[in-house]
Parts: structure tokens; C-alpha cells; sequence
């Protein structure tokens, strides 16, 4: 009896310590992961979580962390879950976090308006609300190198590139959700401007890998071409469904998130010719990506299953999202003269981005990406796209960048922004001059 | 005037002017309810056995179909694979039965149904520690189930017929044949609808329980494999599959819990309903019409006809 009571108590003491407070050391800086290893979409969540902690850690082994002070990566599994995200938020933000990358839509809604109030910028790399863009009402989020809106109009300039866009019919297949509708507004207003017809093919989170009934219906409107909106699930059964209906994959093209290798590994060979868009370079030949195997992967500091999964689609973007980090803390270290930094340094530290061509060389990422350069009303760094297609077995890169239509995206970026805080009366916007 | 003629008329005149495409239609939705049946046979089995809605029957068929792929993955031949995923889904029936049932005899429904929860986090978690939670793709044609399809020339259109799609009918076919066999002329499958009907009573006969409830959810996990297998096949293996389990609910709520045919017709019905109906009412209604179709056919037999097509109807006296 003493006993069982004895193992009960050191069981307490033991839970007890796992939830004590973290305590930043001085040569260290908290920077938060909101991972999703786990659930549905666990299938894109894993390699970009591996990514991003693979960076940081690299940076910590090979340099001793950004300027002499190490990036302490500290994971919080959401399992793509928005309550469980903001459960994550609560429970890290007295940690002193420099910024948060959600990681989903949902969450990220959640967290605009809790980032002015605590300081603690929010950078949803790519996704989110595209709203954001618009730095002057967003002065806590970003959304660099490219929000949602701008992604679409370069795809369609993509397809307007092909064959010519007026006339056409272009389906829109998307999930049903926060993430898959939110380019639709600006979809709807090109439809009209570009002479396009619009035809939509909403598919349920449940009916992720049941969508019969939505190709049935691409058949029965005979699209031109397709666009897909579509996570984890989804992505793979809609290629495998689009193959069943004779639907032309070179005529198919996914989002940045409807085009990685955990989506056509399932497919394969039967998805040749499949289009997805993208924003970070595919593969290990980059400089960066070589110090990540040597110094993280090869030591075995990597969480990654194989060293094959390093230089993946959705493995790249998550090392890209902790390369533009890793950027702001330099930058905000160079403004303010000091080492470890605050959540508002690093607000004006993602203000000040300036990505270049040379930039990127010298972090060992040449030809990685686009430029990416922010500024006080320019939050999403008007970051251009380029497309890629499966070959059977992995992804080529087959345009140059292909710059999204800023004349008309940004006034709509503006307007929806203005109407966001329009009815929020406490809203602290800023000031670009 | 238009609503109504797009409602009464116009998709009928639509089946009418392209018939192959309406007979895709409802290949597609025979397809799709045979592989709801599939999952609604596995609760109606441990229903039917035990009295216990079993929760855990969608991770049951991620839990199997992991166990399958994973094992390939190590080098294990493809139908080595399937007979060792069987011998851990018959030690999980066992494990169930010694660990979570034995004790919660004569509990109350609600509690069992929690039981069944709590062996739904239990599975995913431990599925996801030893598989990981990356997607993965089916053998499918490992295990020799035929890819491609046939054209189907009719009316002058054409019919796609995938041979996956046409397996899946067969095996699911075969399955509820060899199930009612096993129900209707085994020794066991007479015991087990005994204590389907009467728990007390088979127990005075000599009847074990805690052998059949084991056989029953091993039964189950047979069900839930060649489920992991078809599912898988058109899309990938990952714990989103889960989610469609959530289908077999409203399968059974029209088919009724107790009934194998009710688990197939009820399947049919959804399957080809909500596909006809998103094609060809769906835009009316904004599309997505399938996401809650079943579950609104569902709640209209609750109201009419509670025990489903083929339920026992139930009389309490108080």
C-alpha cells in the first residue's frame, strides 16, 4: 500500500514538473511551433513541422544560434484543431515567443486580434487571412511571400498563358471550409474582368476522400481547366477521382497546399502530368538544405523518418518559414543593438524583410524563391509564384516566377481589410506615411 | 415558376437526354453505398452480439489498414501481410473483450458507448506512435486487386467502369455471404444470435459470452481490413478515413441496427441517393449537398420509423 501511494505521489510530482513554466534562458529565444504530427492532416503537417525545426536547428549547431543567441524551438501539437491552437497560444505566450506560425486559417483567425494585445506578431506564411497583406490595418500579422488572393491571380495568369483565359470555363474545387473559400470573392470578381465562367465543386471536410459525386458533376459542366483549394485528403482522392473522369491532369492545377509529395506519393505514376503552384524551392541542392543534413540530419537531431524527406515540397516551405523568421531576428537585432529580442522587436523585425536574389545567395538558398521585401503597409511582400508538375515520381519546376496581378489584387486586399475592422472600434491600425 | 420546373422537370429531362450519364451516376452511387455498407456491417455485427454501439469501428478500419501497409513497408509480402493484420485484429478483439468488455457487463449502454470512445483515442494514439500519422498509399496491387477500367459504350455515350470500384462489389458481396452463412448455419453463428436476442437466456444454455463478444469483434475487424483495403484503394490510407465512418451512422439509423440486409439496403440508399441528388438538385441548394444529405434522410426515419427499414421494433413497458 505504501508503496502504490509512494508511485501515485512520484507520479504527481512527475506530472507536476511537465507542466511548470518554461524558463527562458538569456542565451536562448522562445520561438513557438505549432505543429499538426497527428490527425487528418498529419500527412502535410509532419514534413513542414521537420522543416522548420530542422533550420533552426541548423542554425543552432552550425552558427550557435542567430548571433550568438540559439532559437529554442519549442512544439505544440494542434492536430490542425483551432481549439487546440488557441489552447497552444495560452499556454506558450508568457514564454516570451518572438512570433507564432500557426499553421492554419483557423487558428490564425483566432490569434489576429490576441497579437496587438499581447505583442506577439503572427506570421502565417502563405495562408491565412489575405486581408492581412495590408500592413497599415494588420500591423501584427504577415503573410509573406504571398497571400491566397495574390496565388490565384498568378495561376490564372498562368492559364491565361496557355490557351487564353476568356471564354473558358474553370472549375473551382475547394474544401469546405474557412481556407477553401477564402479566394473566392476575388475568383469571382477576376470571372468578371478576365471573361471567364466560374463553376464551384465545394467538397465537405467529411467527404474529403469520398468525392464522386463533385467529379461527377466536373464531368457533367466540362471545365476547361480546374483549380484545386484543397488539404491533406482531399488532395490525393480529388487527383485519383480527376484520373477516373479522363480529366486532363496537365489542365489540373493545386494550390500551394494541393501540390506536395505526401499528396502523389498515394497517386504516382497515375498522376503524371498533375499542376500545382508553389512559392520555395523543390530538393537538397541548395547550400542551406546540405548545412541541414550535415549538421541536424546526419547527427540525428532531425525528426524526418528517411534523409530522402529533406528537400520535399511541404519540407522546403517549412525550412523557408524559419528562413524569413531567422531573417526578422537578425534584422531586428541589427535595429536595436541587442541580442535577444522582445515579440515587438521582432514585429519591426518582419517589417524590415528584404529578401533579395543576393540575399538568399548568401543564406545558401539561390534560386529559391522570389523576393520577398515587406515594409510598414506591405505585409505580404507581393511574393511571385512559379508552377510545378508531377513527372510520376516527384515534382519539377516548369515556369520561371510568375508575379501575381498587384493593379488589381491590392485594392481589394485594402477594401477587405478596411472592412475587417470596420466593426471593431478598438482596432489599433498604424500609420505607413 | 423556374424553381419548380427546376426541381420537377429539369433533371429529369436531363436523365433522359444523356442516359449514360445518369446509369455513371448510379454505378457511382452503388459503389459508394456498397462501401458504406461495409462499415455499417461492422457495427451492426458487434451491435447485434453485444448490444454496445461501437465507436471505434472507423479507426478500426484505419487501425487495420495501417497495420497492413506498415507491414509491407517492413518487407512482408502483400498476403502475408493480410494474414498477419488479421492476427492483430483478432489479439485487439481479445484484448477488447479481456480488458473493456469483461468488466463492464451489465453497464449501462452509455457507458459501454463511452468505453468505446475511450478505445477510439487509445487506437489513434497508438496507431499514430507505431505507424506515424504521414498518409500512405494502399498495395493495392500487391494484393492483385485489379486497376484500369472498362468503357461501357451505352446510349451512345460511355459508362467508366474502374475495376477497384467492381472488386469492392464483389468482395463486399461475397462478405455478406459468407457472413449470413456463418449467422444462419454455424454452431457459433446460432450462438451468437442467441445472445444477440437473449443474454441472460444464452448464457443458462451454456453459452459464453466473453468467447462470442471476442469472436464477434474479431468478426468485426475482418470487416473493418477489407473496408481499410477498398477505402484505401481510392485514396490513401490516413486517419482522415476515420471521418467517414461518420456515414455508416445514418446507414444504420435507416437500416436499422440489428439488421445485416438493413446495413446493405441502407447503404445502397444512401449511396445512391446522395449521389443523385448533389448531381442533379445539388446546385440548387449551393453544392455540398452531400455533406449532410444522409444525415437529413436519416433524421426523417427517425421521425416515421425509429427502427429503421429492417430494425426490431422496440416496445418498452413501464
Amino acid at each position: 500500500m505504501k508503496l502504490k501511494t509512494l508511485t501515485l505521489l512520484s507520479a504527481g510530482v512527475l506530472a507536476l514538473g511537465s507542466w511548470a513554466p518554461y524558463a527562458a534562458a538569456q542565451d536562448s529565444m522562445y520561438m513557438p511551433s505549432m505543429t499538426y504530427r497527428t490527425g487528418p492532416f498529419a500527412g502535410g503537417g509532419t514534413p513542414f513541422a521537420d522543416g522548420y525545426a530542422d533550420y533552426f536547428n541548423m542554425l543552432n549547431e552550425r552558427d550557435g544560434g542567430i548571433n550568438g543567441v540559439k532559437i529554442d524551438v519549442d512544439e505544440c501539437e494542434t492536430a490542425y484543431n483551432s481549439q487546440k491552437g488557441i489552447e497552444c497560444y495560452e499556454a506558450t505566450k508568457g514564454n516570451k515567443p518572438l512570433a507564432y506560425s500557426p499553421l492554419s486559417t483557423g487558428i490564425t483567425l483566432a490569434l489576429i486580434p490576441k497579437a496587438p494585445v499581447d505583442e506577439i506578431p503572427v506570421f502565417s506564411m502563405g495562408y491565412g487571412l489575405s486581408a492581412a497583406a495590408d500592413g497599415e490595418q494588420f500591423p501584427w500579422t504577415f503573410v509573406y511571400p504571398a497571400s491566397y488572393w495574390s496565388q490565384l491571380s498568378s495561376i490564372l495568369k498562368y492559364i491565361d498563358s496557355q490557351d487564353g483565359i476568356e471564354g473558358k470555363k474553370i472549375g473551382f474545387i475547394y474544401l469546405d471550409a474557412g481556407y477553401g473559400k477564402e479566394p473566392i470573392p476575388l475568383l469571382d470578381q477576376l470571372s468578371e474582368s478576365m471573361g471567364f465562367e466560374v463553376a464551384k465543386f465545394p467538397v465537405g471536410v467529411k467527404e474529403m476522400q469520398n468525392q464522386s459525386s463533385q467529379w461527377l458533376n466536373v464531368r457533367k459542366e466540362r471545365p476547361d481547366w480546374m483549380i484545386m483549394w484543397g488539404w491533406g485528403a482531399m488532395n490525393p482522392t480529388a487527383i485519383k477521382e480527376a484520373v477516373k473522369i479522363r480529366f486532363p491532369l496537365d489542365k489540373f492545377i493545386g494550390n500551394w497546399w494541393a501540390g506536395s509529395h505526401a499528396d502523389l506519393n498515394a497517386v504516382g505514376e497515375a498522376g503524371k502530368g498533375y499542376l500545382a503552384a508553389n512559392f520555395s524551392g523543390i530538393g537538397q541542392d541548395f547550400p542551406a538544405i546540405q548545412d541541414v543534413l550535415t549538421h541536424v540530419v546526419d547527427k540525428g537531431l532531425s525528426k524526418v523518418s528517411s534523409r530522402d524527406d529533406v528537400g520535399n515540397v511541404l519540407y522546403n516551405r517549412g525550412l523557408f518559414n524559419a528562413v524569413i523568421l531567422a531573417e526578422a531576428v537578425r534584422e531586428a537585432q541589427a535595429a536595436t543593438g541587442k541580442s535577444v529580442i522582445t515579440g515587438a522587436d521582432m514585429r519591426d523585425g518582419l517589417e524590415a524583410i528584404n529578401l533579395t536574389e543576393a540575399r538568399l545567395t548568401e543564406l545558401g538558398l539561390p534560386n529559391f524563391t522570389g523576393e520577398v521585401t515587406g515594409s510598414c503597409g506591405d505585409h505580404e511582400g507581393n511574393g511571385p509564384i512559379f508552377i510545378q508538375q508531377w513527372n510520376g515520381s516527384d515534382f519539377e519546376r516548369i515556369t520561371d516566377l510568375i508575379a501575381p496581378m498587384t493593379d488589381i489584387v491590392r485594392p481589394m486586399l485594402e477594401e477587405a481589410a478596411a472592412t475587417y475592422v470596420s466593426d471593431k472600434p478598438d482596432w489599433q491600425p498604424q500609420a505607413c506615411g | 415558376m423556374d424553381v419548380l420546373l427546376s426541381v420537377f422537370v429539369e433533371p429529369f429531362q436531363e436523365m433522359l437526354a444523356f442516359p449514360d450519364f445518369f446509369l455513371q451516376v448510379i454505378w457511382e452511387g452503388f459503389v459508394a453505398g456498397v462501401l458504406y455498407s461495409l462499415i455499417a456491417l461492422g457495427f451492426v455485427l458487434i451491435y447485434k452480439a453485444s448490444g454496445v454501439f461501437n465507436f471505434a469501428q472507423g479507426i478500426m478500419v484505419v487501425f487495420a489498414a495501417l497495420v497492413l501497409v506498415s507491414l509491407h513497408e517492413m518487407g512482408v509480402p502483400a498476403w502475408l501481410a493480410v494474414v498477419l493484420s488479421l492476427g492483430v485484429m483478432a489479439l485487439l478483439a481479445v484484448g477488447i473483450e479481456r480488458m473493456v468488455l469483461r468488466k463492464l457487463v451489465n453497464q449501462h449502454d452509455a457507458i459501454l458507448l463511452m468505453a468505446t470512445i475511450g478505445l477510439t483515442l487509445i487506437l489513434k494514439g497508438v496507431g499514430q506512435l507505431f505507424f506515424g500519422g504521414e498518409p500512405k498509399p494502399m498495395i493495392t496491387e500487391q494484393l492483385g486487386l485489379p486497376t484500369g477500367s472498362t468503357d461501357l459504350e451505352v446510349f451512345g455515350g460511355l459508362v467508366i467502369l474502374q475495376h477497384i470500384d467492381v472488386a469492392a462489389t464483389v468482395i463486399a458481396l461475397l462478405m455478406v455471404i459468407a457472413l449470413a452463412v456463418f449467422f444462419s448455419k454455424t454452431r457459433i453463428g446460432r450462438a451468437l444470435r442467441a445472445v444477440a436476442d437473449d443474454h441472460q437466456a444464452a448464457l443458462s444454455v451454456g453459452i459464453s459470452l466473453n468467447q462470442i463478444w471476442a469472436i464477434v469483434w474479431f468478426a468485426s475487424g475482418i470487416v473493418a481490413l477489407v473496408t481499410g483495403i477498398m477505402w484505401g484503394a481510392r485514396s490513401e490510407v490516413s486517419f482522415a478515413l476515420e471521418i467517414i465512418a461518420l456515414k455508416a451512422l445514418a446507414v444504420l439509423i435507416l437500416g436499422g441496427f440489428t439488421s445485416i440486409p438493413g446495413a446493405i439496403v441502407g447503404g445502397l440508399i444512401i449511396g445512391i441517393g446522395e449521389k443523385m441528388f448533389e448531381v442533379y438538385w445539388g446546385a440548387l441548394l449551393g453544392s455540398g449537398v452531400e455533406a449532410w444529405f444522409a444525415y437529413v434522410l436519416a433524421l426523417i426515419f427517425l421521425l416515421f420509423r425509429p427502427q429503421g427499414l429492417f430494425g426490431e421494433r422496440i416496445i418498452e413497458r413501464v
